[in-house]
């Protein structure tokens, strides 16, 4: 029987929650493995400091420890440093990051040994045990501290802490900018933040020594680039490695990465010939997975006496850590293509400055240079308001560029595909009853009330969809964007999808099984759905930059099309019809005029299965891969406003409205992508 | 080694621990139970509520040998004759979940405030939550579930 149902746009409940909310997720501290040891890490407690010495004599002794190595005795294990993928200028200062390290300790967590025992707390028994000496150094904490004069070195040989400096060039207008009847030089700080995901990470590497052969589980989005990287610092050989991303639980950017404790649990594997396990402690979390953010942005205005505004300058000061962990130095630029937001301006600059600190490597966290881009240019719209003593809705109004529906070509250089700015602005000013609260708020002032309110606005345009393989490659980042599914159908109706997004939380499983039921005409629950195991799995380039429904999402409908135009030719087939005589319909393929006259994707899968009676030179089995190379990033906007009630006595808080307006393209469950905007905020 | 006799989901269990061991790490590697799950090394997250003797604690706070001759309900024992709770119904129904990491712990807290207040305003969930941090959801959905096990919302939002 055919499907009729349409699954696309409706609040499906969740394919993934059975086992999550009956205890039987697959997080990888839930595995062990038959002759498992754990992994302990001795980290350095200076945030800057030279290892004089390192003994694990004490660690051997200790009952459990199993062994006890010092970045020295492991240097034969690394074919290379960890992974950078993102060396953003030419002239970029880089220094190898090992898993170890040897000479100094760079941050506080900086791991010196590793010690493997029995159990987790004997390893960490055996960690407290090794002996290590430390010659205290000055640290630089500050990124204004480390450009001055005689700052500590985080890394001596590059001979500075200033070691990559990009810039976007501008754009439009300068001689504008100079000539502007107002001018506003504003600073704004977007501190350190953590991704803070509640699963801290971890990773279980199993080997099979006689083939050198190894399957890490790990905690990440990126199992496929962990692989090709993570070959690439221990030596083994990609197509003897397969990475596996279990159930993991959130992330936000912190799991986009690959981490020294990956390389050195598949190094250790290797030494010992044992599984070897490492699960993250909460302290390590805030220590050693990276953080985002850490940027100082000098922003200039300039605008006319009308609120109309007329360009931005925008330099920052980029806090990198201690290292540059996968994507470091090509964060910030992330912001650099979306700081005009949704308004017409004339004359753009951008430019930024990654400094060395002996701080957590920072790196990609939610949303990753973009947000920190909104929050700058929108205190600066607000700033100039309050400078021209214009009501701050008002200076949006007379500066979003007008509704267009085709490529649109902006001043940074990159094409926005479209954009309607001003409706969901006065959507969202109507929902927030934005008029009412504003003359509330005159009265409170006027009365000197104890309770005052606050509103807050904040439209937006986003770089979403990373990305079209092209561009990344003129930015130089290492790997292309586009993304891959495969669509299988079983003989016995059900299919099988795997795709080449890594989901922690976003509801793949779900997503992906509506759009392939509609257009199979099967149910979701017909549909599994298989990610995240670079063994079973096309290869793709993973979950992050709101890419997977925009770039996997159209690759799988890419392998539907194929699926269907396959199945087409047999139905033509078995229905001795031409095929231009069929038609996709209610969940099936239909002869016009001949109700009898029907097949079903599930049919036609036995058919292609069992191969007894197919068309010449059709071949065998109902399976199809596509990859899909976006054309554009997608580019969403909105607004947000929040009404807030603040005791002047007491200075407690209350949220009176907080309203969001995006746009989110097709909504394919809206139940997910409600959940996803409220995780958001 | 230190021996712990508890009763857990019902079924009496004993072993022999080292006398440091949580009562988290007795659950899940002495005794299989990995559905409680460790978020944090400092008793912030909530991720491994149980029940003890029928009132949520954060397992990693207790050493396994404090749960001597006593009653854990952990995760595993929720659903019965293989049906979800209604709290674990209510989260599914709701989208209370997304990761999934904290959501044990969460059902385990709400099973027990559920009991002490069966009828609570939105403003009480969200206050009893107080101790279990979730980073997906920003909680909303979370507390729709509950009142939903608790009857006090219509249900499903969409």
């Amino acid at each position: 029987m055919a499907v009729t149902e349409r699954f696309v746009g409706q609040p499906v409940l969740r394919k993934e929650d059975a086992p999550l909310l009956q205890g039987q997720g697959s997080f990888v501290d839930n595995m062990s493995i038959a002759g498992m040891v754990h992994m302990a890490i001795v980290r350095s407690p200076f945030a800057h400091a030279r290892v004089v010495k390192v003994d694990v004599s004490k660690a051997l002794e200790m009952p459990g420890v199993i062994a006890a190595w010092s970045a020295t005795d492991l240097t034969d294990e690394w074919a290379g440093p960890l992974p950078m993928v993102w060396p953003i200028t030419e002239d970029i200062k880089t220094s190898d990051h090992w898993p170890l390290t040897k000479d100094k300790a760079r941050f506080q967590g900086d791991g010196v040994a590793v010690v493997l025992g029995e159990s987790r707390g004997l390893a960490d028994d055996g960690a407290e045990a090794v002996d290590v000496e430390y010659d205290a150094l000055p640290a630089v904490l500050d990124i204004e501290d480390a450009v001055r004069d005689g700052a500590p070195l985080v890394h001596d040989e590059l001979g500075t802490n200033a070691v990559v400096h990009w810039s976007h060039g501008g754009g439009g207008d300068q001689s504008l900018f100079e000539s502007a009847p107002v001018k506003l030089k504003l600073r704004y700080e977007a501190p350190r933040t953590t991704p803070s995901a509640i699963e801290p990470r971890g990773a279980l590497a199993s080997p099979v020594p006689s083939l050198g052969e190894f399957t890490l589980w790990t905690s990440t989005q990126i199992p496929h680039i962990a692989r090709v990287t993570l070959s690439g610092t221990t030596g083994i050989p990609e197509h003897k490695l397969r990475i596996v991303a279990p159930d993991v639980g959130g992330s936000f950017g912190g799991k986009l990465d690959v981490y020294a404790e990956e390389a050195l649990c598949l190094a250790l594997a290797r030494k010992t010939g044992r599984p070897v396990k490492w699960i993250e402690s909460r302290s390590e979390n805030y220590s050693v997975t990276i953080h985002g953010r850490g940027v100082i942005h000098d922003i200039e205005v300039a605008a006319t006496e009308g609120g109309k505004i007329l360009g931005f300058h925008v330099t920052e000061l980029c806090d990198m850590g201690a290292y540059f962990q996968l994507l470091t130095p090509g964060i910030p630029e992330l912001g650099g293509w979306v700081y005009m937001g949704p308004y017409d301006t004339q004359a753009y600059w951008y430019e930024f400055t990654g400094i060395m600190t002996n701080m957590t490597p920072t790196d990609a966290v939610r949303g990753a240079g973009r947000p920190e881009a909104t929050y700058v240019l929108e205190r600066a719209v607000d700033a100039l308001a309050r400078h021209l003593e214009m009501d701050p809705a008002e200076v949006r109004r007379i500066n979003f560029v007008p509704k267009f529906t085709e490529d649109r070509p902006s001043l940074m250089g990159l094409n926005v595909d479209s954009g309607d700015y001003l409706p969901a602005f006065e959507r969202a000013l109507e929902l927030a009853e934005y008029d009412q609260y504003r003359k509330e708020q005159a009265s409170r002032r006027e009365n000197g009330d104890i309770k005052q309110i606050g509103i807050g606005l904040s439209s937006y345009i986003e770089m979403c969809g990373l990305a079209p393989s092209n561009i990344l490659g003129a930015l130089r980042y290492a790997a292309g964007g586009w993304d891959a599914a495969q669509v299988r159908c079983q003989p016995s109706g059900k299919v099988t999808l795997y795709i080449g997004t890594s989901p922690h939380g976003q509801g793949h499983d779900t997503t992906w099984a509506q759009i392939t039921a509609d257009e199979l005409g099967v149910t979701p629950d017909d549909i599994e759905v298989l990610h995240g195991d670079t063994a079973t799995t096309p290869l793709g380039m993973d979950t992050y930059g709101s890419r997977s429904i925009a770039i996997g999402g159209a690759a799988l409908h890419y392998a539907l099309q194929k699926i269907k135009d396959k199945a087409r030719t047999l139905a033509a087939h078995e229905l001795e019809v031409s095929e231009d005589d069929l038609r996709f319909e209610d969940g099936a393929f239909r002869v016009q005029g001949a109700p009898d006259k029907v097949r079903t994707i599930p049919e036609l899968a036995v058919s292609a299965w069992t191969a007894h009676n197919l068309p010449d030179g059709f071949e065998p089995d109902l399976t199809a891969t596509a990859t899909w190379d976006p054309k554009n990033f997608t580019w969403p906007y909105g607004t947000h406003v929040c009404v807030a009630e603040v005791d002047t006595e007491t200075g407690r808080t209350e949220l009176l409205r907080y309203v969001a307006v995006d746009d989110c393209g097709v909504v394919i469950n809206p139940m997910i992508v409600d959940g996803q905007v409220h995780g958001g905020i | 080694m230190a021996n712990v006799s508890v009763t857990v989901n019902g079924v009496a269990r004993e072993a022999d621990v080292e006398p440091r061991t949580l009562l988290v790490y007795f659950l899940r590697e002495t005794l299989g139970l990995t559905g409680t799950n460790v978020g944090c090394d400092t008793s912030s997250c909530g991720s491994c509520t149980v029940l003890l003797d029928g009132e949520s604690v954060k397992a990693c706070t207790l050493l396994a040998v404090q749960a001597e001759g006593r009653e854990v309900t952990t995760i595993e024992g929720m659903a019965s004759n293989g049906q979800m709770h209604p709290i674990q119904e209510a989260f599914r129904r709701n989208h209370g979940l997304q990761c999934g990491f904290c959501t044990p712990g969460m059902i385990m807290a709400a099973a027990s405030y559920l009991r002490e207040n069966p009828s609570p305003s939105e403003g009480e969930v969200r206050e009893s939550l107080e101790g279990n941090l979730c980073r997906c959801t920003g909680y909303h959905n979370i507390v729709q579930s509950i009142l939903d096990a608790a009857g006090q919302t219509a249900g499903a939002k969409a």
